[in-house]
């Protein structure tokens, strides 16, 4: 897709925004519409726009898929260390009352928390997933289309 | 107007588009448009689910289903196909399962709860005390992420691993890595499994 | 009459969705449309649920200062995870698409069929020989 200058300006300027909005959603899940689940979606939403129109291989460089490999357990392992952590401090699984002194403070932060998790599998599945398909295909003709 | 006659108004149109969209998806051949259709037809009914209060699943249905999967079937698209070979077949048997189905489906409905019925049972089991709960003990103005992360954790916890699980599986099934690609003929094989041939999709590394 | 219209309406439109999503699945043979098929039949299932949810005069389930009626935030929770892992699944059914291309080099069902019999036909005149 090296001539297509508008879509390459155009998601240069896109990019950035997109991973800050997915950031914002992810930790402001609790006050307004949002959570894990869709800033997972988001953030892999603007590593995917990179790859459609830089090529995939630079996409790998910025997000190799050893770091992916890494990320997709690392979310869900985070969410169920969160559950022993609330056994460990006396409280049943997943429980975050005790997480801190004040239960309330304790829920916030389990739910910020387990809500990190979310969003890292789900980002780094969705990469994934793209570079699976991604990397088997071969370079499409624009007149093929 | 009252605002839930036009809310009534807005429903109606955005689900009569929705069925036109889907009649469109089931004739079209050309898979391409079928792919554009689809994300159209996340779009509406990410619309309709606003109309409709459910502004997380709107959220996730505008970001997932118009953004990603759209994405994810346009890429199948470019590794088999881009055009359904045979003409649609009328299909007897299946319109006769379709015809029970629904029938069966809509007579059930006649028991539900009118739509929009403040005092249908759904709602006067658990969810006041998730409501109040919410405001009083876990103090998280967003009800829908408090019961997701906090009353309900065990049921996301077990979500996160199904996506986990799938992504698994679609790393086994197509791979990590370019280098299997290259080797031409080993994934455009045609017709016929020869027994011994290289399995493409290993993830070494 | 009007009013029982309008008190069910929307399931019958969501029900009528659901069976179109249910009609591509068992008449179109090509898998691609098949999982397009499952995917407007998962979707209308997500709608029938939300619709379950909603309040005459309810808000967004968002806590504010006045107080206020909400529609069902159950149902919401629920399909807003069922969304994320239906993507994956069907990422998951893609991929399965995408191999079976790769082994019998087509993905409408009857030239998969052929194929299997006709590998079934050889097999069974090898061991006959």
């Amino acid at each position: 897709m090296n001539h297509h200058l508008v879509l390459r300006v155009v998601s240069k300027l896109l990019i950035p925004f997109i991973l800050l909005f997915a950031l914002y959603v992810q930790f402001h899940g609790d006050y307004g519409p949002g959570g894990g689940f869709q800033a997972g979606v988001l953030f892999a939403s603007a590593f995917i726009l990179y790859a459609l129109i830089y090529g995939v291989d630079n996409a790998r460089e910025v997000l190799p898929p050893k770091a992916l490999r890494f990320l997709v357990p690392v979310g869900l392992i985070i969410y169920a260390l969160t559950g022993f952590a609330s056994i460990v401090m006396g409280g049943n699984y997943l429980d975050y009352d005790v997480l801190a002194h004040d239960p309330q403070h304790g829920q916030h932060l389990g739910i910020l928390v387990i809500e990190f998790g979310v969003g890292t599998t789900v980002a780094a599945v969705m990469v994934t997933i793209f570079y699976a398909y991604a990397g088997r295909t071969r370079d499409v003709d624009d007149e093929d289309w | 107007m009252t605002g839930a006659g036009m809310i009534t108004i807005v429903d109606i149109a955005l689900l009569t588009m929705l069925c036109f969209t889907a009649i469109a998806i089931m004739v079209l051949r050309h898979l391409f448009a079928v792919a554009a259709l689809t994300g159209a037809f996340s779009l509406l009914s990410a619309g309709l689910l606003v109309a409709l209060d459910a502004v997380d699943v709107a959220f996730t249905e505008a970001a997932v289903g118009a953004g990603i999967s759209t994405v994810l079937m346009l890429g199948t698209l470019a590794l088999t196909q881009r055009r359904e070979h045979r003409p649609p077949r009328f299909s007897l048997t299946a319109l006769l399962v379709v015809i029970a189905t629904g029938g069966a489906l809509i007579y059930a409905t006649s028991d539900m709860p009118a739509y929009g019925d403040p005092n249908a049972p759904a709602l006067k089991h658990v969810v006041p005390f998730y409501i109040e709960g919410s405001q009083n003990d876990i103090g998280v103005p967003n009800i829908v992420t408090s019961i997701l992360a906090s009353y309900r954790g065990y049921d996301t916890l077990g979500e996160v691993a199904v996506i986990f699980t799938a992504g698994i599986g679609v790393m086994f099934l197509l791979g990590l890595r370019r280098e299997d690609e290259d080797d031409e003929g080993a994934t455009r094989r045609g017709p016929g499994r020869p027994p011994d041939a290289p399995k493409p999709g290993g993830t070494k590394s | 009459m009007l009013d029982a219209i309008i008190a069910h309406y929307n399931y019958w439109l969501v029900i009528f969705l659901m069976m179109i999503g249910l009609y591509i699945v068992i008449s179109r043979g090509n898998l691609v449309k098949k999982i397009v098929g499952l995917n407007i039949f998962q979707t209308s299932v997500f709608l029938l649920y939300i619709t379950l949810g909603k309040v005459n005069g309810g808000t967004a389930p968002i806590l504010t200062d006045k107080p206020e009626t909400f529609s069902n935030p159950l149902p919401h929770v629920l399909i807003l995870t069922a969304i994320v892992v239906g993507v994956a699944t069907t990422a998951l059914g893609f991929a399965l698409v995408v191999r079976i291309r790769e082994s019998y080099g087509s993905i409408e069902e009857d030239d998969i069929l052929a194929t299997e019999r006709a590998e079934d036909e050889i097999a069974v005149n090898e061991a006959l020989s």
